[in-house]
């Protein structure tokens, strides 16, 4: 009992410094990931998907996609698994960590960088770099998808309209016959500049202060 | 806050002939503001009631003093009260106009410190004349009158996402730090006039509470005098929001510490019981007042659900609701403003769902010059009051009362600003608490709250008003003049110009969802899951009951991509139509840049023209001049705020309209051959001409223009897409199969070019029937300042 103890908070402690949470909120996460996998070491697709709470949610098929999505655990690698192990749920959650009053601008930039990628990850599905229409249309039409018939029909249009203003802030002067292939990150990076993502993206509970998590109790 | 007066300063024209003419003007009514009071006050048996009198008296004795038959005559009594309301607020416009024609003036002096001077210019003439002043900053007047259009529009136009995001904060500098204000100013003010040594001083009768009573009313930080100074700066919205939400909210607790001690000045003590009916005050005060504005917001939006046949006095119904709010809640004496302000912030994204756009700008139009008329008029009273007002200087409890307001507004903003920290993302820097602490001014409400005291119970009464002028004038002087240099020395972030994009729309609903799911997945039921299940709540109950017909299901990216259209295509067409593109960057980047390159559109094309035997054509001309009534519609309503066609919209029965369009289709289908293989530029008006030019370089090949109007244009092909040929099979279809509708619109690709389509203005405004003559008309309308903040949904 006290070797396994002293191993777990080794190991949470090692995470900690990885990912950048504190050892008290890594307790909190992996009891959580307990729960969702059942005990369990690794969780898969499934699990994700039991969560009752998510079934309202539009986008839910990419929330969970972007758990198992090998891009976000900032390995270099690509591709997707079919389970994760705590180490990568927490890559995954530390993308929504906030920024400190100690955080230096170089380090918000770094921040914001890495949030974008994340959102971009989510959208680049065939992972070429870029966001084509196609990509972008489906996106919008998940977000709408709880709309009806509605939404279907103006979500290419809203699609195209957006692409069209990406291409026009982005490559403003382009021949008839030029095609704008896709939005890369570059692009992406730029469009969503106003929108100050390292203070946005962020879970309350994971600001490093708070003391008050929920995150363990079993209401799902 | 955008910009109520909409400063534009005429280069160069600022120092001759107009701004001459306007100061004669204004010494003009001076005079005549001034002598008329005269004329009537000293001769007052010049009435025509004398007249008449005598006349009949005369008349009854003997008939022979008969006086001439006065064909001109003075009667100044009949007329005068409205006449004397209708000159001061003609006074305060001019004074405006005046300021806006000296640029250099209005660049240095906030308006606000030149309307209290002028306000003491008209207080020492009327003096001089050896009039009275009138009782201008009666507090019934400024209360009923003066205060609710500034705070409704304050409250209608509130930019919901970034108040309710840093409510917390808000409510602890409104709340916590009031109460803080209060006590400390309070309590050392009585410090101060016990310690007077030797001489009998008048400060000594000052007791505990009215000196509380005192800082009470000296505490609250004014929302009109915030506006008026930070209107003009321009810093970033968080700081904005901060500073003017607190000034708002903190009317509750300025509300019951006044009503407080004011019940207890006469009994003289208070209990421990008395404290915590206080709190309980506050709370139903609070509280109830939100609650009043709510309900009445709500009766508001479902009164708007049904006058679709009565759109003239749409903008009515929103004023007069929120205005009984205001009384209501005052009846009870709970906070009017925060009722004020729920009632607008409440009523608003279902009041704009419902009425028709021209309502729509008239309830803007009608706040925006109310408002500003009576924050005028309030500043120039100030000046008014000051000069009139029963004045009893007193050295010592003047200063101390100034310095202590500094003091007490830096410690409490440094020291909750510490606290607050802890618990926000974005914490609040060095800089920004130094505007907070800067911003707190003071403003009408305290000299009124001030004014409203009853001379019986507090004899110093004088030496209060005295003290609460002296620190409005420095607060608004000194601190407004210098927060501008302060703020560009500081380098404080400013507001962003930037409007709101597409895309940034589509990923803050992506982003909200987003985060929604992480913490559902995290099981922690944080912000965003409550915000999500009030979302879905009021979607699924509230907007049923409260928006009429279709619109009540419409997604709220959905009605942003329609405002936008919407607004685009009004630009282009007041601009001119191409002149001045609507986007930030003019680029030459069109719907077919971004279009998926597909195989050579030659040959499937080819395949399908033989297909068409000759007879077909005649049919898919019929087929497309019937199913271009049905696109129409649908179209149109696209482009309007309505999904269906709204058949309630004014002058919507253009059957003319369609005539032309059929006239026009008939000689695209002339040509179809042609669309099929070239790009596509149907028949344009001038406008449209330009529009294309300019976006859309590939606009050589122009067909004669007709004069038709611009309308929406079934661009039947554009070049790369083989959607074109599924277009005539579909045409072929659609005959027979009515759903084909929504396939068609889809490939049409006519939503597609926004910023070249004044087609858009199918709505909007100015008219429905798109005559060249009426379009003209409407670009003579310049319209408010560009960046309008949005109409944002609830909770978006």
């Amino acid at each position: 009992m006290g070797a396994s103890q002293t191993r777990s908070e080794r190991k949470h402690q090692d995470l900690a410094d990885r990912t950048g949470f504190s050892p008290e909120q890594i307790k909190n996460l992996h009891k959580r990931f307990q729960h969702l996998s059942g005990n369990e070491e690794t969780i898969s697709r499934e699990n994700l998907d039991s969560i009752p709470a998510l079934a309202n949610n539009p986008i839910r098929k990419q929330i969970i996609e972007a758990f198992f999505d090998k891009r976000n655990q900032r390995q270099d690698e690509v591709g997707s698994c079919e389970e994760i192990g705590f180490e990568q749920f927490l890559m995954v959650m530390s993308h929504f960590r906030p920024p400190t009053l100690k955080t230096t601008d170089e380090e918000k930039e770094a921040l914001r960088k890495e949030k974008l990628r994340f959102l971009f990850n989510m959208h680049d599905t065939d992972n070429d770099g870029t966001i084509t229409l196609d990509e972008y249309r489906k996106v919008v039409e998940e977000l709408l998808s709880k709309s009806g018939a509605i939404g279907q029909e103006a979500a290419k249009a809203i699609a195209d309209a957006a692409m069209l203003e990406v291409a026009s802030t982005n490559v403003p002067h382009m021949a008839p016959d030029d095609f704008y292939e896709g939005i890369t990150f570059e692009h992406f990076e730029q469009i969503l500049k106003g929108l100050e993502m390292e203070s946005r993206m962020h879970i309350r509970f994971l600001d490093v202060d708070t003391t008050t998590m929920r995150c363990g109790k079993s209401t799902s | 806050m955008p910009s109520r007066t909409g400063s534009h300063s005429p280069a160069g024209i600022g120092r001759s002939l107009p701004e001459r003419g306007l100061l004669l003007l204004m010494v003009l009514m001076f005079m005549q503001g001034s002598v008329l009071p005269l004329g009537a006050a000293s001769s007052p048996d010049i009435s025509h009631q004398e007249n008449v009198n005598t006349h009949k008296a005369a008349e009854q004795l003997t008939n022979n003093t008969k006086k001439a038959f006065p064909v001109l005559d003075l009667d100044y009594h009949h007329i005068q009260t409205p006449f004397e309301i209708s000159l001061w607020v003609l006074l305060a416009s001019l004074m405006k106009l005046g300021f806006h024609l000296i640029p250099r003036l209005s660049g240095i002096v906030p308006e606000s410190c030149l309307l209290i001077t002028v306000g003491l210019l008209v207080g020492g003439l009327i003096k001089l004349a050896g009039e009275q002043v009138p009782p201008v900053l009666d507090s019934r007047l400024f209360f009923l009158c003066l205060l609710p259009p500034i705070i409704l529009d304050a409250g209608y136009f509130l930019p919901i996402r970034p108040f309710m995001e840093n409510l917390g904060t808000i409510l602890m500098f409104a709340v916590v730090g009031t109460l803080w204000n209060a006590f400390f100013i309070g309590g050392l003010l009585y410090a101060v006039c016990q310690i007077q040594p030797a001489n009998p001083n008048p400060l000594h009768t000052i007791e505990l509470l009215p000196c509380l009573l005192f800082g009470s009313i000296i505490s609250a930080v004014d929302p009109v005098a915030v506006l008026a100074v930070f209107e003009e700066i321009h810093i970033n919205e968080l700081l904005h929001i901060l500073v003017f939400g607190e000034s708002l909210l903190n009317d509750a607790v300025t509300v019951v510490l006044y009503h407080l001690f004011e019940e207890y000045t006469a009994a003289g003590t208070v209990t421990v019981t008395d404290c915590v009916l206080g709190v309980i005050s506050f709370l139903v005060v609070a509280v109830g007042g939100v609650l009043v504005g709510a309900i009445y917001g709500i009766l508001a939006a479902f009164t708007s659900r049904f006058t679709s046949h009565t759109r003239v006095i749409e903008p009515l119904f929103v004023f007069v609701y929120s205005y009984m709010s205001y009384l209501s809640a005052e009846m009870f004496h709970l906070s009017g403003i925060m009722a004020l302000i729920a009632c607008g912030a409440v009523m608003r994204p279902y009041v704009e769902a419902n009425i028709s756009h021209k309502s729509h700008t008239t309830i803007k139009y009608f706040l925006k010059m109310w408002s500003s008329v009576s924050e005028t008029l309030i500043f120039i009273f100030l000046g008014v009051a000051t000069v009139d007002g029963p004045h009893a200087w007193n050295w010592t409890f003047v200063t101390v009362t100034v310095i202590l307001c500094l003091v007490a507004r830096i410690i409490g903003v440094v020291g909750l600003t510490y606290v607050i920290n802890q618990f926000r993302i974005v914490k609040l820097t060095t800089k920004d608490q130094f505007i907070i602490a800067y911003g707190g001014l003071r403003g009408a409400i305290a000299f009124s709250l001030g004014f409203l005291l009853n001379k019986d119970l507090f004899p110093m009464r004088e030496m209060f008003l005295t003290a609460i002028i002296t620190v409005i004038f420095f607060t608004v002087f000194v601190q407004g003049m210098t927060i501008k240099p302060l703020v560009e020395l500081l380098a404080v972030k400013k507001k962003q110009e930037a409007k709101r994009s597409i895309n940034e729309e589509i990923h803050t609903q992506f982003l909200d969802h987003l985060l929604t799911g992480i913490e559902d997945i995290c099981g922690h039921y944080g912000h965003h899951h409550w915000k999500d299940k009030l979302n879905r709540f009021n979607k699924k109950y509230v907007k049923k009951c409260l928006i009429a017909g279709e619109r009540s299901k419409e997604p709220q990216l959905i009605a942003f991509y329609h405002k936008m259209e919407m607004k685009q295509a009004i630009e282009l067409v007041e601009s001119g139509g191409g002149v001045k593109l609507p986007s930030a960057v003019p680029s030459t980047v069109s719907m077919q840049n971004i279009q998926p390159k597909k195989p050579p559109p030659a040959k499937p094309v080819e395949r399908a023209l033989p297909q068409l035997p000759r007879g077909r054509e005649e049919e898919i001309r019929k087929i497309l001049r019937s199913n271009l009534q049905r696109t129409r519609q649908r179209l149109r309503s696209y482009n309007r705020h309505t999904l269906v066609a709204d058949p309630y919209e004014d002058g919507f029965g253009d059957f003319l309209i369609k005539k032309q369009k059929m006239i026009e289709l008939e000689k695209k289908i002339k040509d179809m051959n042609n669309y099929l293989t070239v790009p596509a530029a149907p028949p344009d008006s001038p406008t449209m001409c330009r529009a294309r030019l300019a976006s859309d370089p590939q606009a050589y090949s122009m067909k004669p223009t007709s004069d038709s109007v611009p309308t929406i244009h079934v661009d039947l092909a554009s070049p790369q897409s083989p959607d074109s040929v599924n277009l005539l099979d579909e045409f072929r279809r659609a005959g027979q199969q009515q759903q084909q509708q929504k396939q068609k619109d889809e490939d049409q690709g006519l939503m597609m070019r926004p910023p070249s389509r004044p087609s858009g203005p199918n709505k909007p405004g100015a008219d429905d029937a798109k005559d060249q003559q009426k379009l003209t008309r409407c670009l003579s309308d310049p319209g408010p300042s560009a960046d309008e903040d949005e109409d944002e949904p609830f909770l978006p």
